[in-house]
């Protein structure tokens, strides 16, 4: 056996052992691990499902565009095309005077009185084309787009478009708030992680503190700085896998144990399932992103830690 | 002046060494000068603060002179680079007032991490450990904790972890300090045997008992000086 191979299985024994007989000072540090990963994971779901929601009511926001009942098919087609070349234009779709009927009708089915007067002989709804933007903040620029003139015109001059007044206002406000919010989510994440990074560096430290007499002892007996330093990085990324693993474990439970519970206290504003599933269907990933963290803290943590007390007197 | 003849010939080395440090303590050694020979054994007396702990501290390397010349083992400490320093800690053997024995390993595994980090093999690990164990009379404790452990019975580990290796030097700083008499003595009587296998030992002591009955060479420290340096000396206060 070499005598690299050797320290180095010394090394990963010493920092297993170690983490055993030092259990109660391991089990704080896992612990407070435990709930920094946590919380990170926690904010990640839950700014995946706010992002998730987000998305659903933007793809809700539309702008529709009246038609008044001389345009021809030519005319639809080419302003439909004109559309779908703009760059903040997702999706342009028609819907024609019987389609809007249809649409209506199946909206009002308790109204028969309605029904009957509306017919498809007598069909006061206009023809309309339907756009649905990339960007709700910036529909401005679709709208700079059909007050031009010569597309002015195709509009019905009764209805014009959806994009005025009190619909205006709250299309503004939604895109607004949303933006707002797929920022702040962003923040948060960040926020959580790096108060994580600082609550797990402390830890470390403060449990190498406790045993800064040992790495001195080590050190004046003649060994290494890696022997003495390496099982105190063993034991720390040891946390972070034992961490990493126990908080996915718990998101897991909580999904599983109290989804119900959890969907009554959001009051609706939050979508569990969705969570849940998003949860499942990133679990490697996210347990790996965990592990991850925790390891490369942890031995970064205790590298950091553990250099002052192995430091060599140099003044004279 | 130093010849090289004392640099090959002599264990230990100090040629007007002087330690002073900043602020209030000041001066903490002047101009020391000590020849210690191979299997010596020599006594260093002095009241606390007299600058014994100092010395010693500067032949492990743990502060370093602020002037003269230190060479112990034919290294001299001014060309010994920070890398090199674990390598002439593994050289002399230490043993400390307060055991500074590693609290979380049993008596077995203090006295093999000596070993462990000079990179020696299982095997020869579990041939050595018993019989350094025998020497300071600790066999059967093997699998005990420090925590478990009488004062003189740590002390006694503390000196086969500093021995293990079979160090040329063992520097022993107030070994006996923590001890009742009849401890310290089984203390000293390891140091002595040890002396007799052909390690050199450099002992730093308060107690007038011990010094009187070993009869070794005695140097005295006063106010960070040399008063004396006599053979077969006895204590006078």
């Amino acid at each position: 056996m070499s005598h690299r191979f050797l320290s180095l299985s010394r090394i990963i024994k010493t920092g297993l052992v170690n983490l055993f007989r030092n259990i109660s000072l391991s089990a704080a540090a896992i612990a407070v691990m435990v709930i920094t990963l946590t919380i990170i994971l926690f904010s990640v779901l839950a700014n995946a499902t706010f992002q998730n929601t987000i998305a659903q009511i933007n793809n809700e926001i539309s702008i529709s565009v009246w038609l008044n009942d001389s345009v021809t098919t030519r005319q639809v087609d080419t302003l439909m095309s004109s559309l779908r070349v703009l760059p903040n234009v997702k999706s342009v779709s028609y819907i024609s005077k019987s389609q809007a009927l249809a649409i209506y009708k199946a909206e009002q089915p308790n109204s028969p009185e309605l029904q009957q007067e509306i017919t498809e002989t007598n069909n006061p709804l206009p023809a309309s084309v339907e756009i649905k933007p990339v960007d709700s903040t910036k529909i401005q620029s679709i709208e700079n787009f059909l007050n031009q003139k010569q597309i002015a015109a195709l509009e019905d001059p009764q209805y014009g478009n959806s994009y005025g007044g009190d619909q205006k206002i709250a299309i503004d406000k939604i895109a607004h708030a949303t933006s707002i919010i797929r920022e702040a989510g962003i923040i948060a994440i960040i926020v959580f992680a790096a108060v994580s990074v600082l609550i797990i560096f402390n830890t470390i430290r403060m449990a190498i503190f406790n045993r800064r007499d040992e790495i001195r002892t080590m050190r004046l007996l003649g060994a290494r700085t890696w022997y003495i330093r390496g099982p105190f990085v063993v034991e720390s990324m040891c946390y972070g896998i034992f961490a990493a693993v126990i908080a996915s474990v718990i998101m897991d439970a909580v999904f599983v144990g109290s989804s119900s519970a959890l969907e009554a206290s959001s009051l609706g504003l939050l979508n569990i399932n969705y969570a849940h599933t998003y949860f499942s269907k990133h679990f490697w990933i996210l347990l790996t992103l965990q592990l991850i963290i925790g390891i490369v803290i942890g031995a970064v943590s205790s590298v950091i830690a553990t250099r002052r007390y192995l430091k060599f007197k140099t003044a004279r | 002046m130093l010849s090289d003849f004392d640099i090959i010939v002599l264990m230990i080395l100090l040629d007007r060494v002087t330690k002073t440090y900043k602020g209030s303590q000041g001066v903490a050694l002047e101009r020391i000068n000590l020849h210690i020979e191979p299997k010596e054994f020599v006594i260093v007396i002095g009241q606390s603060g007299a600058g014994k702990t100092t010395l010693l501290r500067l032949l492990t390397r743990e502060e370093r002179q602020t002037s003269g010349k230190i060479i112990v083992g034919g290294i001299d400490y001014d060309k010994l680079k920070d890398r090199d320093i674990p390598m002439l800690r593994r050289k002399i053997g230490v043993v400390f007032q307060d055991f500074k024995l590693l609290p979380n390993r049993t008596v077995y595994e203090n006295v093999a991490f000596a070993l462990e980090i000079v990179g020696m093999g299982k095997k020869e690990i579990q041939r050595t450990v018993p019989r350094v164990l025998d020497i300071v009379n600790l066999s059967g404790r093997e699998k005990s904790m420090p925590q478990e452990l009488s004062g003189g019975e740590r002390q006694r580990v503390a000196i086969a972890r500093a021995i293990a290796r079979q160090p040329k030097i063992l520097i022993a700083d107030e070994p006996t300090g923590n001890l009742d008499p009849k401890h310290a003595w089984d203390v000293i009587k390891v140091l002595e045997k040890i002396n007799r296998y052909g390690t050199t030992v450099l002992l730093t002591t308060h107690n007038q008992d011990i010094v009187n009955r070993l009869k070794r060479r005695v140097v005295t420290i006063k106010n960070g000086k040399i008063v004396s340096d006599r053979a077969n000396a006895e204590y006078k206060s």
